[in-house]
């Protein structure tokens, strides 16, 4: 589609097409992700400041609840002062996935009118999504940044091992969006039932209760906590936000697994069927 | 109209539409939940009423040819421009083009009414394929062209639909595609506009590289534009050739 530049006439403009898709891909990304921010915060008095302010918010509701109400439910290895430490890392982290797919899955559905008008690759709706959450993402880790400022929690060199969790934390949630935004085409009723799973998910990862837990649960229980994603996604950010060590290599494996997992079956489903979207949206 | 002495055939291709054939499935097009999806498929019901809006349909269109296609409502037009857009995939056959494509379908595609005229040209060229650096060189001749400089930082929802017309317009031809397909688009705006961009076009005619693709409802339009029309009626391939004898036939299946 982009491979003439020659035939323009006007040498002092820069060549109008991009040079290839991959070039004309990033460039729609980019846009679609700054019109997202743009939209999400305008006309809010404090505009980027919620997306600090909102899992702190959530932090404090949650460790009141969490401390006083269910006090039991945190102890052994979490000290009251690590806590709230604990309950942002998991909860930031959670939502990365819960957001990413909530809109992702909507994606396509949202495009369409784009999609029957223009031609371009579809799976940048659900991408798009899913990096702009990681967008989300980095303004909550100043929120964290405050946090351990504030319990004067050091971080350690542990901590560049977060690009690599976000990574592959991206390449899940693009796996599953990819897969949620195809079937959401087919069947509406994906978004509704994805709001049942994403509330059991959330229960059932150690969001707000400590892993010590795990060993009081029914045996079956216990294997589905632990071979669920989110689970280890989330042992890999407080391995290297609280605990200070190298996640083990049952954890790492695991998240890579899931990442690979995801993302080929959501490539495999999206591939599938997308040409078929346009009959359906 | 009698020009015909370019003889378009030694031109390169630029379309060429090989026996395509589009089937809509019209029962597992309602189908959106999954209870119905089980019902029908109990009843073996799914994949029965088809419709198919074009039936083994091929020709080829040469570089600065510029083709009308015509037929009455629902026969297929819109179909063949989208698959040829690259928007709708044929369910048999195959549609070659090469070069890029201008598509004017129902203009202010992928326009987002919250963001400001300036973002949404950004975001809508991007969607085109153009880059940012070409975009930020010719941003003041876009709005040049679409009259609206003193509108560049309102949000597209306060405009009128004849103004988001005249932007997507803009920013649609602010470079000579080698394709341009144009759909109804013509229609939108105030006859001043129109002229503005019928003449738009026609500079892109004269120039003689571009491929222009036409849907219009307006026969007038159509012979005062194309050399050659394609009539497609009920999804045929009913006729193919000089524009005049092709509308001449069009007009007279009504006598």
């Amino acid at each position: 589609m982009a491979d003439n530049l020659e035939s323009q006439k006007a040498v002092a403009k820069p060549a109008s097409h991009a040079k290839n898709d991959y070039e004309k891909d990033k460039f729609i990304l980019r846009q679609l992700v700054t019109k997202d921010f743009k939209i999400k915060y305008r006309r809010s008095v404090l505009g980027v400041a919620w997306s600090v302010l909102n899992p702190l918010l959530m932090m404090v509701v949650m460790s009141i609840v969490f401390s006083t109400i269910f006090g039991q439910s945190r102890n052994g290895s979490i000290t009251p002062e690590m806590y709230p430490l604990y309950l942002i890392v998991g909860n930031i982290t959670f939502s990365v996935m819960s957001e990413s797919t909530n809109q992702a899955l909507m994606s396509i559905i949202w495009a369409s009118s784009l999609l029957k008008k223009v031609k371009v690759h579809r799976w940048v709706f659900p991408v798009q999504k899913v990096l702009f959450s990681l967008v989300n993402f980095s303004f909550s880790l100043v929120a964290v940044a405050l946090v351990m400022l504030f319990f004067r929690v050091v971080p350690t060199w542990h901590l560049i091992l977060l690009p690599v969790c976000l990574l592959l934390l991206m390449c899940f949630c693009m796996g599953l969006g990819m897969m949620l935004s195809a079937l959401a085409v087919f069947f509406r009723d994906v978004m509704h039932l994805w709001t049942v799973v994403i509330t059991a998910w959330m229960y059932l990862t150690p969001i707000f209760w400590t892993t010590d837990y795990i060993s009081q649960m029914a045996h079956w229980i216990q294997v589905l906590v632990v071979v669920n994603p989110m689970y280890n996604y989330l042992q890999f950010m407080r391995d290297i936000f609280l605990f200070n060590t190298v996640p083990s290599a049952l954890t790492f494996g695991l998240c890579v697994a899931w990442a690979i997992l995801a993302l080929a079956i959501g490539y495999t489903v999206f591939h599938k069927t997308e040409h078929k979207f346009i009959l359906y949206i | 109209m009698t020009e015909s002495a370019i003889d378009y055939s030694k031109q390169p291709l630029a379309v060429e539409v090989k026996d395509v054939t589009m089937i809509f499935n019209m029962a597992s097009e309602s189908l959106t939940n999954l209870k119905e999806y089980f019902i029908k498929l109990a009843k073996h019901e799914l994949f029965f009423e088809e419709f198919r809006a074009l039936k083994h349909i091929s020709f080829d269109v040469h570089r600065g040819e510029v083709v009308g296609l015509v037929g009455t409502n629902g026969s297929g037009k819109s179909t063949m421009l989208k698959i040829i857009a690259g928007v709708l995939e044929p369910s048999e056959g195959e549609v070659k083009v090469h070069g890029n494509i201008a598509p004017l379908i129902e203009l202010g595609a992928g326009f987002d009414p919250e963001l400001t005229a300036r973002e949404n040209i950004y975001l809508n060229g991007a969607l085109l394929g153009y880059t940012k650096e070409f975009i930020d060189a010719s941003f003041d001749e876009i709005i040049e062209f679409a009259e609206l400089k003193d509108f560049v930082d309102m949000p597209l929802k306060n405009f009128s639909s004849g103004m988001v017309a005249r932007i997507a317009f803009a920013i649609a031809t602010i470079t000579e595609p080698d394709i341009l397909i144009v759909d109804e688009t013509l229609s939108v705006g105030d006859v001043f506009f129109q002229q503005k961009c019928e003449r738009r076009i026609q500079h892109f005619i004269e120039s003689g590289d571009v491929t222009v693709l036409f849907v219009s409802h307006s026969m007038e339009q159509v012979e005062r534009i194309c050399q050659r029309a394609v009539w497609i009626e009920k999804g045929d391939l009913r006729m193919d050739g000089p524009v005049d004898e092709v509308c001449k036939a069009y007009h007279d299946q009504f006598k």
